[in-house]
């Protein structure tokens, strides 16, 4: 190995030992995110340079306290460790422990050992050690258990650099001896299942008998063999393992007896006791929760505005400019209007993003967010929801795509796919123009009590609505999805820490870079069909419209804009999207909504706040003062089977239901595909958004009419 | 482990078995060790307590699971 020039290093560790820092000083920003096949959890891998060119490939396994998995995360820390396949198997192991839980943290480390795999250990957090007056003796312990040790602080780098040279020296060397023997557990069993795999140890041998339903690399006939090799042997593996896990601490126990001392028990958590006794307080604990909450809220949904506006502004000057540029035709209104407002409507979400995960990213960092959970696991859970999704939910109060990407942090699965089911329900920024519209025209502005505006009142009803909406669609959700076992809630309440400036920004850097490049294809993908729909028709119309356009107009003297706006109506009136705004007049009809609602649902499939500016072009509106002139329209529109007003209070409400319930928006889509990592969640997801949302406007539509 | 008040200890004899067990033995819940509760959330539940040297927050259905002395 040490003439190898890339060696495979495992990072494994507990959670909140510091594993991520560590992987963040040692790879920087030389990381990369991909997946394991079939399951959701992300594959975070990383490049370190080390000495005389070589090269250590890093990957960062998911936290875990042993190595017998019980999640989908846990798992993949066995089956990367315990890799029959000698050309893929890690070359050496990082073992980074938490110093100050140096007892804990020892089982999973001895378990690893015992694999025969070569391993480092890392003692992290020396220096809270020493603060806490924890008196640790590196040399003894090295010692005794003959593995190369580091005292290091991942969150400074003190100590890193001598992780890298023992990297690039260490040699497999011979089979180290075992902390604990498993052989007595069933010496028969073990040594047949050793000589069958030509294993190299007892533990690999206990391990496959543990785990061989998950391990790939054997076949079903080999899985055959070890299942009757177990009934023959009558081999009980659940008291073996917690005999195992027993006997294991007594000996990490004999292991520190004398090299690690402890001056005062929990003097280390003085500090932390006392924040938690304000942060989990009663009165102040919930008060302070909403503050910080209400921060989050009011920096993605105002500060975000800022940058948003300018990306906005700039890809349409961009566009404009190129438009002036050349000349007309397919190939440049592919660019102009397919592709780049397709970047633009990516590159939008990006400030969102980055703040969300500044405020995320702080809290985690500061051991704040076990807290959060702490607090609201009681209320959460009777929702079928769990502590960590309170922060996705009311972040989806800004927007669905930010929210469910900060669902990452629920560690449970079920939990996790119903808190991204249910995030798009709850009313976002886009819905803001179309309800502002739409409540102008169903809603008299009025004011009740002198002060409360009655409009301003709908809005937020709506906003409450969603929320409602969503936390009883969760409950509902809960009776139809199975739960592997019960869920728990045995977490660590960590120490709380200053938060790593450096850590902050890799998360924010990482977050955007996994949602433009993999939610972003699909983004672009889908506007550019929604532009193929919307520019193109099965007829000649389009390609004749401003022949006919004008012809019909010659003796109106309209002057070019006028002109202008009346073909792109009629444009978008014969293309696909036109053609399916029609044929589906039938299906939204008893929900009181025309074709030209139907063009708008189809091409505000983008994103929500498109519905505005379809209607603006089908309502042959210039641009200027589109919003009240839309309304205005939309008013005077008369419903040629009635007489009367086509936009009635009934329909326009109908139309708030619909937007308010219905996932009218692609990048939540693709943001869903690219966290579930399966095409099944988003298409149920938009299935199930979709006839709430007619149902809701059926019902509304059918009582208010 | 559940009729503990704030601020008191307790030995770990043992655990009503169930699928918990070993998840609470990994997370160094070790019969013979002492235990604390730290404090409850607003709400009762759930506890923060202090087991082998670090806190944990744990339900009360978790922690009715603990046996002690």
């Amino acid at each position: 190995m040490a003439n190898k020039k890339y060696i495979k290093v495992a990072l494994i560790g507990n959670p909140n030992s510091g594993k991520t820092s560590l992987f963040n000083q040692l790879t920087g920003l030389k990381q990369k995110i991909g997946n394991y096949p079939g399951i959701t959890v992300d594959k975070k891998t990383g490049v370190c340079s080390l000495k005389e060119g070589k090269k250590a490939n890093i990957i960062d396994l998911p936290g875990t306290y042993s190595i017998y998995p019980r999640s989908d995360d846990e798992r993949v820390v066995f089956e990367t460790v315990y890799d029959l396949n000698p050309i893929t198997k890690p070359d050496v192991v990082i073992a980074i422990v938490d110093a100050v839980n140096l007892k804990r943290n020892l089982l999973l480390f001895t378990q690893i050992h015992d694999m025969g795999i070569p391993i480092i250990l890392a003692l992290n957090m020396m220096d809270v050690a020493d603060r806490s007056g924890i008196m640790i003796d590196l040399k003894k312990i090295e010692k005794t258990i003959n593995v190369p040790i580091f005292g290091i602080n991942a969150r400074s780098g003190e100590g890193v650099n001598k992780i890298k040279e023992a990297l690039s020296s260490i040699t497999s060397g011979t089979q180290p001896k075992p902390f604990y023997e498993v052989k007595n557990f069933a010496p028969q069993l073990i040594s047949e299942i050793k000589s069958e795999f030509k294993l190299e140890n007892d533990y690999q041998a206990y391990l496959i008998i543990h785990q061989y339903k998950h391990v790939h690399q054997l076949t079903a006939a080999q899985k055959e063999l070890i299942e009757s090799l177990i009934e023959k042997y009558a081999f009980d593996i659940n008291s073996a393992q917690a005999k195992e896990t027993i006997d294991r601490y007594s000996i990490i126990n004999e292991l520190l007896d004398g090299s690690f001392k402890v001056k005062l028990d929990g003097h280390q958590y003085r500090f932390t006791d006392k924040i938690d006794s304000i942060l989990t307080h009663k009165i102040w604990g919930y008060l302070i929760f909403m503050a910080i909450l209400m921060g989050i809220f009011q920096s993605i949904f105002a500060w975000a505005e800022y940058p948003m506006d300018f990306i906005d502004t700039s890809i349409s000057n961009l566009s404009l400019t190129l438009k002036s540029k050349f000349p007309d035709g397919p190939f440049f209104s592919l660019i102009t209007d397919g592709i780049l407002p397709g970047i633009g409507g990516i590159l939008m979400f990006v400030p969102q993003i980055m703040l969300l995960f500044l405020f995320i990213a702080i809290l985690e960092e500061t051991g704040y967010m076990a807290r959060v959970v702490f607090l609201m696991d009681k209320i959460m859970r009777q929702f079928g929801l769990n502590g960590r999704s309170v922060v996705p939910l009311i972040s989806g109060m800004a927007c669905a795509i930010p929210a469910i990407m900060a669902t990452r942090s629920i560690d449970n699965w079920k939990d996790r796919l119903i808190t991204i089911f249910v995030i798009p329900l709850v009313s976002c920024s886009a819905r803001l123009p179309v309800f502002t519209i739409l409540i102008a025209m169903a809603v008299p502005e009025v004011r009740i009590l002198g002060i409360f505006n009655l409009q301003g009142l709908t809005l937020m009803a709506l906003y409450l609505m969603g929320f409602l909406v969503a936390v009883l669609s969760a409950l509902v959700i809960r009776q139809f999805v199975v739960r592997k076992g019960k869920s728990f809630l045995i977490m660590e309440l960590p120490l709380y820490k200053w938060p790593r400036f450096n850590n902050v920004l890799i998360t924010i850097y990482e977050k955007t870079r996994t949602f433009v490049w993999e939610a972003g294809r699909i983004i672009l993908a889908i506007s550019i069909v929604l532009w193929v729909l919307a520019s193109y028709g099965p007829s000649d119309k389009i390609k004749n419209a401003e022949k006919t356009i004008s012809e019909k107009y010659a003796d109106q003297n309209l002057t070019e804009k006028q002109l202008n706006t009346k073909i792109a109506s009629y444009k978008l009136e014969n293309s696909y999207a036109g053609v399916f705004g029609k044929a589906i007049e039938p299906v939204i009809k008893p929900i009181g909504f025309d074709w030209k609602i139907g063009i708008a649902l189809i091409t505000s499939f983008a994103a929500r706040e498109v519905f505005v500016g379809t209607m603006a072009t089908i309502y042959s509106i210039e641009q200027a003062d589109a919003e009240t002139t839309i309304r205005r329209k939309m008013q005077n529109e008369i419903n040629p089977e009635t007489g009367g007003p086509r936009y009635t209070t009934a329909v326009a409400f109908s139309l708030i239901i619909f937007y308010a319930f219905a996932m009218q928006c692609m990048s939540t889509l693709a943001i869903v595909l690219r966290e579930t990592k399966a095409w099944k969640w988003p298409l149920l997801q938009l299935l199930y958004l979709s006839a709430l949302a007619y149902f809701a406007s059926f019902i509304t539509y059918t009582l208010l009419k | 482990m559940a009729d503990l008040k704030v601020g008191e200890s307790g030995i770990i004899s043992g655990f009503q078995s169930s699928s918990l067990t070993l998840k609470l033995l990994e997370m160094g819940f070790l019969p013979g060790s002492m235990i604390k509760l730290n404090f409850k959330a607003p709400l009762g539940d759930p506890l923060s307590i202090r087991v082998s040297g670090y806190n944990v927050s744990i339900r009360l259905d978790e922690a009715a699971m603990i046996l002690l002395q």
